[in-house]
């Protein structure tokens, strides 16, 4: 009996010894994206940290590349985010509330459950051309920041929608049946409960939502914005009556990573710098923005107690 | 106040109130439409994307026949002798795609294992969010780290290596999906009923056993679907390869070399001036439609996949 004993614990000490090895193999393996991720931004930061000045946040791109800077891109960004975020929240919380709380069981519901599910799966490409087909050539408008609005806004419309049917799904029943019983109608049922209880989460998945906007270029190659810029989209206020404009709308337009492509693209490495420099910004907004939607979701999840 | 005078001032208000009520019904109704429009929309931007795709592609076909575009082996659609062979695209995208998800899928499927099964929850809250930043990062951000980083460490190991490459930009690419990859390995492991992995471990299985032979095949349906999705990212990838593979179409399937992608050439073209209604223009949807070929095929295989493989508790 005695070897066969020792056999045994032979394989079992072999079993526990593999056991811990991938422990640590599974640290390691943790480490190898979190020290990309760390490579990346030191790497911007080594290249880029020397360019980065006021006199490149108010400059336009230049031949120069010691005089080039971003506030073409970086108001162009804020524009299309404006019409992407007015776009795409309203549509996506209506979806997703309708899915959660009114939709009937029916085929109709399941395609467009299954289509939603889909969607994420697109190339962010083929928005692209689909943009350039529909909104540029047939409905005519053209190469403007409302295009590439709208196409971002299509683009992050299924993260919005989900983001809203978890935030609304996570209302406990007895909230709904306390309007009801007060005689509240359903509309007014879920614009005075369920939604107020759900803005935490439905905040946080349009601000992650809106990250991942910022960062998108090749739907708005695609669909042809410009890569040099060196002019601002008229003024959203004016002087007269009606004192606001909608101009820049249609106003042609590039963004912080189409002028960071642009720059990266080139052949000289002085615009390397520069393109570091950008990409420090826009990593720098990508990386607020998800900060401020962890600590909401930590803050939100914190304090409801139903 | 006299019964007759009661009576006066009932009737209008009951008349009131029943307005009150037609028009309050009458605003859910309306509300529920619009949400219901919302919610159809959905549906819409994918009768949107099939129909110009397909629209546009037929232009194309009309110019070049199916067979070339299929058997050619240049793609030269600006030259002046222009040739639309698509297969140099798609090994390009293969290629990327292939050596993304070589180091995708082992990375993200042994994360996935620690931190569903080894990782303390205090170091799960930490390492999750943190890997999901990677995700995050704007794309042209990792062409850049691609470009200027990842390269030249590679050509310290690899003389040989050209500045552009589909080797740098496909581990890139392949670091930047771990996160969807591992997150929903994760979520699938975590989602195996807790008896099946007490059972195994009352059999004497270690941890790595028990993730090995039990919850990992237990979980396929679910893991099945994070490498579909990590494929998908793959073949759509753009700004990485558009700025570390180089532009030119190169039939090839040796990943040292440059090469065009699918997605890489239509952002070429398209920071071209196109003159709307050209071939090249038509191209670039044709181009796009093939790849959206490319990810349904891979979609309905992993449908068929999951369903084989489908664990019901």
């Amino acid at each position: 009996m005695a070897p066969a004993g020792t056999e045994r614990g032979a394989g079992a000490s072999r079993r526990k010894f593999y056991d811990r090895a991938f422990a640590i193999f599974g640290l390691l393996a943790t480490f190898v994206g979190l020290i990309t991720l760390s490579a990346l931004i030191l790497d911007l930061a080594l290249d880029g940290a020397d360019r980065l000045s006021a006199q490149f946040l108010s400059s336009f791109p230049s031949r120069f590349p010691e005089q080039a800077g971003i506030l073409s891109a970086w108001v162009g960004t804020t524009l299309v985010m404006l019409v992407t975020a007015s776009t795409a929240v309203p549509m996506g919380v209506a979806a997703g509330v309708y899915l959660e709380e009114y939709a009937p069981k029916n085929w109709l519901t399941a395609l467009i459950e299954i289509n939603i599910a889909n969607l994420a799966g697109v190339p962010s490409i083929v928005y692209g051309l689909m943009a350039l087909g529909l909104f540029v050539y047939q409905l005519r408008l053209g190469q403007s920041v409302l295009t590439a609005g709208l196409t971002l806004a299509l683009l992050i419309l299924p993260i919005v929608i989900v983001a809203t049917r978890e935030s609304v799904r996570a209302v406990p029943g007895s909230i709904h049946e306390a309007a009801y019983a007060l005689g509240a109608t359903k509309w007014q049922m879920v614009k005075d409960h369920v939604l107020p209880y759900s803005t935490g989460g439905i905040l946080t998945g349009v601000i992650i939502a809106l990250s991942r906007a910022i960062g998108e270029t090749a739907p708005l190659i695609t669909i042809g914005a410009l890569t040099f810029i060196a002019f601002l989209p008229g003024s959203p206020v004016k002087a007269e009556f009606p004192f606001i404009s909608f101009d820049w709308l249609m106003s042609p337009f590039t963004v912080m990573p189409i002028q960071m492509f642009n720059w990266v693209s080139r052949p000289q490495e002085e615009f390397h710098l520069n393109a570091a420099a950008a990409g420090l910004v826009l990593m720098l907004m990508t990386l607020v923005m998800n900060g401020l939607a962890i600590y909401l979701r930590y803050r939100f999840r914190k304090r409801i107690r139903w | 106040m006299n019964p007759s005078n009661y009576a006066e001032t009932a009737a209008p208000a009951a008349a009131q109130r029943l307005a009150g009520l037609l028009a309050r019904r009458l605003g859910e109704k309306i509300i529920e439409a619009l949400l219901f429009l919302a919610a159809l929309s959905s549906v819409g931007i994918t009768v949107g994307i099939v129909g110009i795709l397909l629209y546009e592609s037929a232009e194309f076909f009309r110019h070049v026949s199916v067979v070339d575009f299929l058997t050619d082996t240049q793609w030269t659609v600006l030259f002046t002798d222009p040739h639309y062979g698509i297969m140099p695209l798609v090994t390009g995208t293969v290629v990327t795609s292939a050596v993304a998800l070589l180091v995708a899928l082992p990375l993200g499927t042994v994360i996935a294992i620690y931190l569903s099964e080894y990782a303390t929850n205090k170091v799960r809250e930490i390492i999750k969010p943190a890997l999901e930043l990677l995700s995050a990062v704007p794309t042209v951000v990792f062409g850049y780290f691609a470009l200027l980083f990842v390269t030249p460490l590679l050509q310290r190991l690899l003389p040989n290596l050209p500045g552009f490459n589909m080797l740098s930009a496909g581990i890139v690419i392949g670091i930047m999906i771990v996160p969807y990859v591992s997150s929903l390995s994760e979520d699938a492991m975590k989602a195996v009923p807790v008896q099946i992995r007490e059972g195994s471990y009352a059999m004497g299985a270690t941890r790595l056993q028990t993730a090995l032979r039990v919850l990992v095949p237990s979980a396929f349906s679910g893991i099945a679907s994070a490498y579909v999705l990590g494929f998908s990212r793959a073949v759509g990838e753009t700004m990485v390869v558009a700025i570390a593979a180089g532009q030119q179409p190169n039939l090839t399937l040796n990943p040292m070399e440059g090469a065009a992608t699918i997605t890489a050439y239509i952002v070429q073209v398209s920071l071209g001036d196109l003159p709307h209604g050209s071939v090249a223009y038509q191209s670039i949807f044709a181009a796009g439609l093939t790849l959206m070929l490319m990810t349904l095929v891979f979609n309905i295989a992993g449908y068929l996949l999951r369903k084989k493989f489908r664990e019901i508790y």
